[in-house]
């Protein structure tokens, strides 16, 4: 194996993008995201890429939009408001079915918020920040190892499936640094026979587009997407168990949430609580069936949120509300301690907690 | 080590500058000088010198530092008291300095009274574990960057060799080897090699010369 070396989250990530192929990056500085624009402005030149600072957050999405639809591999990143700003670009990548990687370094909101880490976009990443039926891919790093391999694996799925990746990181994982391997394997390419590189030996043109002129065909277009969908619920779902064989409550967390949560439930194993985690690594497609059958054998289930109560719902879904479902959250920039895990961990123990 | 009244750790973004730089004002301290540190980092929004405010404080070191590090607001502000840096020469000072060159621009107005004064070491701090110090010339690249953004000129290295908990021997001494190649081909001395507390006394490490025993900052029970 090659040797390790020392990155921080920004980093490694924007490496690992140009292990995955991604030639094209385009984007605008943010905090806590800014070092990835400032890896690619040093590293790009030096791949034969292309580095690009728009004006904008919506200049540099629908900069993806263009290079996208000639079929290469181009990223955007930015931090929670950046990302409200290209939600418009989102929505016409899902209805043009162009793959692309899209980045979200969280910070604390709404509106300006603040620097510090977050994970209060869940919604907007996995509800559709913006407009019309679609999903994103969205997947979750929780050490900066998979920073790098979720990015490598982002490129995959959203070529694979002609869709938009997430990277839902935050604050921290952006930030922090740990010692990672750059041995991702080979990069597997996918044929686009309908990227818009000229006519070559097809008849007609090659059209991106997601106006639709006709209802049942713009129907038509949201169906078929829809297929391709439920191969992705079926095939794709990514997630870690920690200590589930004798738990009696679940907890439910991703990214620095689920770190945190680590080292609670360590704490009240040592008092005796049977705790165990489920940790989405795809928070969409969401690990449901996982969470089902947990259900069938604990008694509850904690979600445990870097927001005031997002991901908690689909909890709630996903065990059809057949056990009780609590939850714990921080927000606005503040990251919960192992021990507000802990208590709150206790008080469901002892019966005292509130159901969400 | 510790015979200038002024040190600037400057390095690569993520060398390990701010634990570089508080251990050595704290090691100061220690011998009975009274020193303070000036936390001019324009770069980085988390992880910075006031992560150890309590230490810093335990120790008697002086902590000068912007209001707005670890704020929710990103300003590239520094403290008006940064002056005192060069106004009180009874004190000894310890400068950590954001990342690359794009840190460094920070001593643009401080530069000269610091060369006038003529007491002071600026120390290039590298870990050759980071991709882009991964060899001689990446590191030469960026002390250039650096000496010309910041206008001043390196006196001397440091080791600051590391992988995070993943570090071993291997890894420190990896660095020893770095920093000498380094030293060849720049004429700077090699100041010191920080070491993590944990290694300070094995035999391995006793024979680099100079060692400064690194105490980590605590940051948060999920690193």
């Amino acid at each position: 194996m090659a040797e390790k070396v020392l990155m921080k989250g920004n980093e490694a990530l924007a490496e690992a993008a140009i292990m995955a192929g991604c030639k094209y990056y385009f984007g605008y500085p943010i905090t806590p995201q800014t070092e990835v624009a400032a890896y690619m402005s040093k590293r790009m030149p030096k791949v034969g890429g292309t580095f690009l600072q728009a004006e904008s957050e919506i200049a540099a999405i629908n900069m993806v939009i263009g290079v996208a639809a000639c079929g290469k591999r181009v990223m955007t990143s930015s931090s929670s408001p950046g990302i409200s700003l290209k939600s418009e670009g989102i929505s016409y990548l899902a209805g043009c079915e162009l793959p692309a990687l899209i980045v979200n370094v969280q910070r604390g909101g709404p509106g300006l918020g603040g620097i510090q880490p977050s994970q209060s976009d869940y919604f907007q990443a996995l509800k559709g920040g913006g407009h019309g039926d679609y999903k994103l891919i969205v997947l979750a790093p929780a050490s900066i190892q998979e920073m790098v391999d979720l990015t490598f694996k982002g490129f995959d799925l959203a070529d694979k499936y002609r869709m938009q990746a997430m990277i839902l990181a935050d604050g921290t994982m952006g930030q922090m640094m740990e010692p990672v391997s750059l041995e991702l394997g080979e990069v597997k390419e996918y044929a686009k026979p309908w990227a818009t590189t000229g006519t070559g030996t097809h008849e007609g043109r090659n059209v991106v587009n997601s106006l639709s002129l006709s209802p049942a065909q713009l129907e038509e277009w949201n169906l078929s997407r829809y297929e391709r969908y439920k191969i992705v619920e079926r095939d794709e779902v990514m997630y870690e168990e920690f200590m589930m064989d004798d738990a009696d409550i679940c907890v439910v967390a991703f990214g620095i949430a689920a770190r945190v949560s680590k080292n609670a439930i360590l704490k009240a194993r040592e008092k005796g609580i049977k705790v165990g985690m489920i940790r989405p690594i795809t928070l969409w497609p969401f690990p449901k069936d996982a969470l089902k059958k947990a259900a069938g054998k604990v008694k509850s289930f904690l979600s445990v949120e870097l927001n005031m109560g997002q991901m908690v719902d689909d909890v709630k879904l996903a065990i059809d509300c057949s056990k009780p479902v609590y939850f714990y959250g921080r927000t606005g920039g503040v990251i919960m301690t192992p021990d507000e895990v802990l208590n709150k961990l206790e008080e469901i123990e002892k019966g005292e907690a509130k159901q969400w | 080590m510790f015979d200038k009244r002024i040190t600037v750790f400057m390095g690569h973004y993520g060398s390990g500058k701010t634990f570089v730089s508080v251990n050595y004002a704290i090691t100061l301290a220690k011998m009975g000088k009274p020193v303070s540190i000036y936390d001019l980092d324009i770069v980085n929004p988390y992880f910075r010198t006031v992560d150890a405010l309590e230490t810093l404080n335990k120790a008697g070191v002086e902590l000068v530092v912007s209001p707005f590090a670890e704020t929710n607001v990103d300003i590239p502000a520094m403290n008006s008291k940064a002056y005192k840096m060069l106004d009180d020469k009874s004190r000894y000072a310890v400068a950590d300095i954001g990342g690359d060159d794009r840190g460094a621009l920070a001593l643009g107005r401080f530069y000269e009274r610091i060369m006038e004064e003529n007491n002071y070491d600026a120390l290039f701090v590298v870990n050759n574990f980071r991709p882009e110090t991964r060899d001689i010339d990446g590191a030469l690249e960026i002390m250039q960057e650096i000496e010309f953004s910041s206008k001043l000129k390196f006196t001397g290295l440091v080791n600051n060799a590391n992988l995070g908990k993943e570090t071993t021997i291997k890894t420190i001494l990896s660095g020893v080897d770095f920093t000498n190649k380094l030293s060849e081909k720049t004429g700077l001395p090699v100041k010191f090699t920080s070491v993590s507390k944990e290694f300070a006394d094995l035999d391995e490490i006793k024979k680099i010369k100079n060692v400064l025993p690194i105490e980590p900052i605590k940051y948060g029970d999920w690193l």
